[in-house]
């Protein structure tokens, strides 16, 4: 048995490496998979429930059952995202975790518990984020669209839609990196992440500031990634800023193979 | 040429926001080939009127008779009736997440129903008739205003209107770029578009209308062919409006 009382800080930190560097890769892992898939499903939910949350209702035009349909239906979506934006993340594990077994005798296993946990939560505030989104882009795309005799959902999803998202993704951004740190409350039901890990490690060998050193560490070196990255697609989708005439001489046929032949 | 066919019926027509009174009892007709001009001072409601037949604000009273179908109806689907009743904007509103060719493509595809090639076809077309064939790839923010208008009529008009509506299609864009609109409005009228037109380019308006309407407070104060209305007002607040033109 090494004796790491004589060793110094770097020693010890070398030390913990050899021995659980695995465990940290793939506490690390753990957290990453969880923050990305539920960041994803996160944002479906954000998109489901900003588009509902944003549907006009006509008192002319729609009939009586649809208005109601409508209104209750955004107050039920209007409490899902105050309550899972009102309470703390790790008490909602709990709750969930818990509470499904105990109350509805439904076994939720762990992962599931966490990927449902931080999904809904992320899509609570997402779904705020997509109706500001929404209602940022002008007025007058959603009117050219229904002067050209697009129906609501229409417009929405060919025009208005494509540049909200554009608008949100830094709020995207925010959401992914939030997730990654705050998957570590879900150590609580027993998730082994990247904090769950550091947890073991310093409780086995008493390394409380070295452990803790090395999470630091690999936590911004994920979150500064993340953000790299998000910036990168960014940039992408924003597309070039110049754009290639087509010349004066071609016909429309020239131009429809043009067409075709360039990316479309 | 063909018999002059009702297409556009409006009668006691009301609108109001909140207790603002924009519209008060408006009567008119629109038929194939009319090219008709709305003019009068900002806040006579022209805009509004034109909005109202596109249904883009509901009317509060009276009816918008489309081929003897009230559209104002509200079991009638508005999108349809919007397909064939084409609106150019005063801030153009192309789409600014597609290209230029997209912006005319999209509505021939999704609302029309056409093919992929259909829509290139019919859009390039009518790119090329405003002159912007070269452009098909830029995205709106790369053009100047006045091309940005051109690609808007030419989204308009890739859904074959039978009726296109201009909601002061110049007032926005700078004096050199105004010509390059107003000439392809010219060139629409002459192979002869039914087109409702809401300007201030009063020069413009009295070249190109069959019909002048003028108004005021909510009313149409007067209306008749470009000559009379132009040459011979007969109302006080028409010649007064008009007066402050002369010098044009």
């Amino acid at each position: 048995m090494v004796d790491i009382s004589t060793m110094n800080f770097f020693q010890r930190i070398l030390y913990i490496l050899q021995q659980y560097g695995t465990s940290y890769l793939k506490g690390a892992g753990t957290t990453l998979l969880i923050a990305l898939v539920s960041t994803v499903i996160g944002c479906v939910i954000g998109f489901g429930v900003g588009i509902v949350q944003t549907i006009p209702i006509d008192a002319k035009r729609d009939s009586s059952g649809k208005r109601f349909a409508l209104k209750f239906f955004k107050i039920i979506l209007k409490v899902y995202v105050e309550v899972f934006r009102g309470t703390p993340m790790i008490v909602q594990a709990v709750f969930i975790y818990y509470g499904m077994s105990q109350v509805f005798h439904i076994q939720l296993g762990m992962w599931a518990a966490a990927f449902l946990v931080v999904s809904v939560n992320t899509g609570a505030y997402m779904s705020e984020s997509v109706r500001g989104g929404i209602i940022s882009v002008d007025l007058g795309q959603m009117e050219g669209a229904k002067a050209i005799g697009m129906t609501h959902f229409q417009a929405m999803l060919n025009v208005v839609l494509p540049q909200a998202f554009r608008n949100i993704i830094p709020q995207i951004g925010n959401n992914f990196i939030i997730n990654i740190k705050d998957t570590s409350v879900l150590s609580v039901i027993s998730i082994v992440d990247l904090f769950f890990v550091h947890k073991s490690v310093s409780g086995a060998l008493y390394t409380y500031f070295e452990s803790a050193t090395i999470v630091m560490c690999i936590y911004l070196t994920m979150t500064l990634l993340a953000s790299k990255l998000l910036n990168l697609w960014e940039k992408k989708l924003d597309g070039s800023d110049s754009y290639e005439l087509v010349a004066d001489h071609m016909d429309i046929g020239d131009q429809m193979r043009t067409i075709k032949a360039g990316k479309r | 040429m063909d018999e002059k066919k009702e297409i556009l019926k409006i009668s006691h027509l009301t609108k109001s926001f909140g207790n603002h009174e924009v519209l008060k009892d408006i009567d008119f007709m629109v038929n194939t080939g009319d090219i008709i001009s709305i003019i009068g001072a900002s806040g006579s409601g022209k805009s509004t009127l034109l909005r109202c037949i596109n249904m883009l604000e509901t009317p509060n009273g009276g009816q918008i008779l489309y081929h003897e179908k009230n559209i104002t109806d509200p079991k009638l689907p508005v999108a349809s009736y919007r397909e064939k009743v084409g609106m150019v904007f005063q801030n153009f509103n192309l789409f600014q997440n597609m290209t230029v060719l997209d912006n005319c493509m999209v509505g021939p595809i999704k609302v029309a129903g056409k093919s992929k090639e259909n829509a290139k076809e019919l859009a390039l077309r009518f790119l090329k008739k405003v002159g912007m064939e070269q452009y098909i790839n830029a995205k709106p923010k790369q053009l100047s205003g006045g091309q940005k208008q051109r690609v808007a009529i030419a989204r308009a008009l890739a859904m074959e209107p039978e009726i296109l509506l201009f909601d002061e299609p110049t007032s926005a864009l700078d004096p050199q770029m105004v010509g390059e609109v107003l000439s392809v409005m010219s060139t629409l009228a002459q192979e002869g578009l039914t087109m409702l037109i809401v300007t201030h380019e009063m020069a413009f308006a009295r070249e190109i209308s069959s019909h002048v309407v003028f108004m005021a407070d909510g009313i149409i104060e007067e209306e008749g062919n470009s000559t009379d209305i132009f040459g011979n007002p007969q109302k006080e607040k028409t010649k007064e409006f008009l007066s402050r033109f002369r010098n044009l």
